[in-house]
């Protein structure tokens, strides 16, 4: 009988943490995007992703909606819109 | 910056806009995937390491409270009998209580004994997984649940207690601080420390949305006005001598106490803001850190 | 080959030829001397490992924890305070499933502050699920060293072994003991196989927060666990009798209680002093033995049961003492009993605190009380004007 406690990498992403947002969710306007990255770095999820200009995006699986991506980013191309907006 | 594997996931279990949660990330992402990472008991291995998941990508251990500097030196020694200590970064980290306070016996040990190992402390200035109690990293006149302002009290009597001249005094080849506020420069610093052989110690400040009481969109306000007004020095000692500092143009520290719940209580009291103001003064003569014109 | 050895040197031989990669320690009285050894074979390059001079024995068990959990086998040494300071790790490592070999010089827990030998300090950790041995002899000692290893990286086992070895009695007592030899020991004992660890080409989390629908379990699985040790560490008894040619390690041990009416049960080096006592006693015609307990935990209940089946009278010597109830091996050994159609009389005695000395005549007290009215905690060779004056307040 045997049950050391070891976890498999990476296997947080079971946790679907965007569940908890409750009102407000980032919208990627992908127009002004300059490609800075500067969402990616700040988000305390890791779930911001995208290369080329205007290509960015947040995975609403994981994302809280803490806002962080709409107030770093230079060019104000995301922006936080009503949960229920599509 | 590099593309990076996935060795921080999403689905962690930290507070929306989490200071700790962005800088994890930070440090992980530049030390790289050929990195064991040794965590003291805090928010960062309860928010990352709940059973059956994990957000680490790469091996992890988490142990005890205090331990993380003498089990990483183990980890780190046992690398070096099996030969695979060259390539191999060890990171040993923890909050600010696991660093300043119960950790800092164990990591004044692996200072002083040379491991190769980067200790990082997230300091977010209290014990948030308690319960925002104080701690020997809580900020002077800081409101916590157990330093709480009354009619006898401003908060917090104490000061920061240096962790980085601390570490200094030990004599190890790199000391720096740095902020969430502040990515490339954080980024930067810990590719240097894990470059550089020898104990390293890196000090990073992360806003705690919930103890701080601020809104979690607010952590890079808080956290830049706390570099901005010298309240949170940012500097760099390579092999005990500064070597760089980041230049400001100090603000008055209401500027940063106004945005956070746990200064309110000073907020109209100009003989505590002005004892606060002594401090980031202090500081910037210190360091240096006022950039002339 | 047969050597005229300290207990404590014998721990760092025996250890040595086990090959572990991190040695890691804090020095306390009485355990000096076997880290001090340690430290000269690796000085000498006669050890190829790390050895980590920390700054507390929390850290020294940390450190070791650290060093497993990389894959490479460990060892450290404490006792009495030390252990009791790296209490917190002890739990942890049992939790982590880390195997791992401590030898525990036992010494009394202040205060007051005492150096000598009894066996408080490891009944502090009786409940952390580490594996429990007691060495009688300088020759148990090494014996059971090389087995803990055996034991603690069995793939159906993972846990930690604390060899214990009354402090002074044993650590600074010399005896002729036979020292293996490396050949024989890298034939009994593979080297350490991980069933996880800390790998950066395979990486993976120890030490996760279980929530309350988890942890239970994980207890669970030690306490199961410790019943597949019962059935182990028999077995590596034997294969080290092949191995080595001589009887060592086991549950219990035996001795002169076929046809015994009275027999102590107790662990450690004080059973050397019983099994005197009994030849003495039975050279005038009293039919006395002893039954040694070398694992204490798991509790080798069946084997106890079966051992003192036919057993009317039993006294239990412990040194040590859980205040406010009894002696802890009387209380295992009376719950052993429960549910069974014969109860035998059972009584508890509690000798040798702080390194009273343990004589034959202490010894000879037990037998006779044990004759006398049942008691389960009665102090032996008490200094009874002490109580009544210097002690006794107002």
């Amino acid at each position: 009988m045997f049950g050391p406690l070891v976890s498999k990498p990476k296997s947080s992403r079971k946790n679907k943490t965007g569940s908890w947002r409750i009102d407000v969710k980032p919208r990627f306007l992908q127009k002004n995007c300059i490609a800075c990255n500067m969402c990616v770095q700040i988000c305390p999820e890791n779930c911001i992703s995208g290369k080329e200009k205007n290509s960015y995006k947040s995975d609403p699986d994981f994302c809280k909606g803490c806002g962080l991506c709409a107030f770093i980013c230079p060019k104000k191309d995301i922006e936080m819109v009503n949960e229920s907006t599509t | 910056m590099p593309e990076t594997k996935m060795l921080y996931n999403p689905g962690h279990t930290a507070c929306g806009g989490c200071g700790q949660a962005i800088a994890a990330r930070l440090v992980i992402e530049a030390a790289g995937e050929k990195t064991i990472v040794v965590n003291n008991t805090g928010c960062l291995e309860v928010f990352t390491t709940k059973y059956p998941e994990t957000a680490w990508g790469v091996p992890f251990i988490h142990s005890l409270f205090e331990n993380a500097g003498a089990v990483a030196s183990g980890v780190e020694s046992a690398l070096k009998f099996l030969g695979k200590k060259e390539g191999t970064n060890v990171i040993a980290q923890a909050g600010d209580g696991g660093t300043a306070d119960i950790g800092l016996q164990a990591l004044s040990g692996m200072w002083e004994r040379g491991h190769d190992i980067l200790s990082v402390c997230y300091d977010n200035e209290a014990y948030m997984n308690t319960g925002i109690q104080r701690s020997g990293l809580t900020p002077f006149d800081t409101n916590t649940t157990t330093s709480p302002s009354g009619k006898q009290s401003f908060g917090n009597p104490k000061m920061k207690k240096p962790v980085p001249e601390i570490a200094r005094a030990h004599g190890i080849p790199y000391v720096a601080t740095a902020s969430v506020a502040f990515t490339r420069d954080l980024h930067n610093k810990v590719k240097k420390a894990v470059s550089i052989k020898g104990p390293k110690y890196l000090q990073i400040h992360v806003p705690c949305p919930l103890g701080w009481r601020h809104e979690g969109a607010a952590t890079v306000t808080v956290a830049r006005a706390a570099v901005e007004t010298g309240l949170y020095p940012i500097f760099e000692y390579v092999n005990g001598e500064l070597a760089a500092v980041q230049k400001i143009k100090p603000k008055p520290v209401e500027e940063y106490l106004k945005l956070q719940g746990r200064f309110k209580h000073i907020l109209k009291l100009p003989e505590q803001i002005k004892k606060i103001q002594d401090i980031a003064d202090y500081n910037i003569k210190k360091y240096g850190l006022k950039l002339e014109a | 080959m047969k050597k005229f050895v300290e207990g404590s040197y014998a721990v760092a031989e025996a250890v040595k030829l086990c090959r572990p990669g991190v040695i890691s320690a804090y020095p306390i009285t009485p355990q000096t001397h076997i880290v001090e050894g340690l430290a000269q074979f690796v000085a000498d390059g006669e050890l190829k490992a790390e050895f980590v001079n920390v700054e507390s024995e929390h850290s020294a068990a940390s450190a070791v924890l650290g060093a497993v959990a990389t894959g490479v086998r460990a060892f450290t040494s404490s006792s009495s305070q030390g252990l009791l300071l790296m209490a917190e790790v002890i739990f942890n490592i049992a939790g982590m499933r880390l195997p791992l070999v401590l030898a525990c010089a036992n010494r009394a827990v202040s205060a007051p502050i005492n150096i000598w030998n009894d066996q408080q300090d490891v009944m502090t950790i009786r409940d952390s699920g580490w594996i429990l041995l007691f060495a009688e002899n300088i020759q148990e000692v090494i014996d059971l060293h090389i087995q803990a290893y055996r034991i603690s990286e069995d793939h159906s086992i993972m846990l930690p072994v604390m060899v214990n070895l009354d402090g002074y009695i044993l650590t600074h007592g010399l005896e002729v003991a036979d020292m293996p030899t490396q050949e024989q020991v890298d034939k009994f004992l593979p080297a350490y196989k991980p069933l996880y660890k800390l790998d950066v080409n395979d990486p993976m989390t120890l030490g996760s927060l279980a929530m309350p629908e988890h942890y239970m379990e994980t207890r669970i699985a030690i306490q199961k666990t410790h019943e597949t040790a019962l059935e182990l560490i028999p077995k590596v008894s034997s294969d080290f009798k092949k191995a080595f040619g001589r009887e060592c390690g086991g549950l219990v041990e035996a001795y002169k209680i076929e046809d015994a009416k009275q027999v102590i049960v107790a662990m450690g080096s004080v059973v050397g002093t019983i099994k005197e006592t009994v030849d003495d006693l039975r050279s005038q015609g009293k039919k006395v033995g002893v039954l040694k307990l070398i694992t204490y935990r798991p509790f080798p209940k069946q084997a106890i049961l079966d051992a003192l089946k036919n057993i009317p009278e039993i006294a239990v010597v412990d040194k040590s003492i859980s205040l406010g109830s009894n002696g802890p091996l009387y209380t295992d050994l009376t719950s052993a009993f429960i549910g069974q159609t014969k109860v035998p009389k059972i009584s508890g005695f509690v000798l040798g605190l702080g390194g009273r000395d343990i004589t034959k005549d202490s010894i000879k007290q037990v037998f006779d009380k044990l004759s006398g009215k049942q008691v389960d905690c009665e102090f032996i060779d008490v200094k009874k004007e002490l109580l009544e004056e210097e002690y006794a307040g107002n």
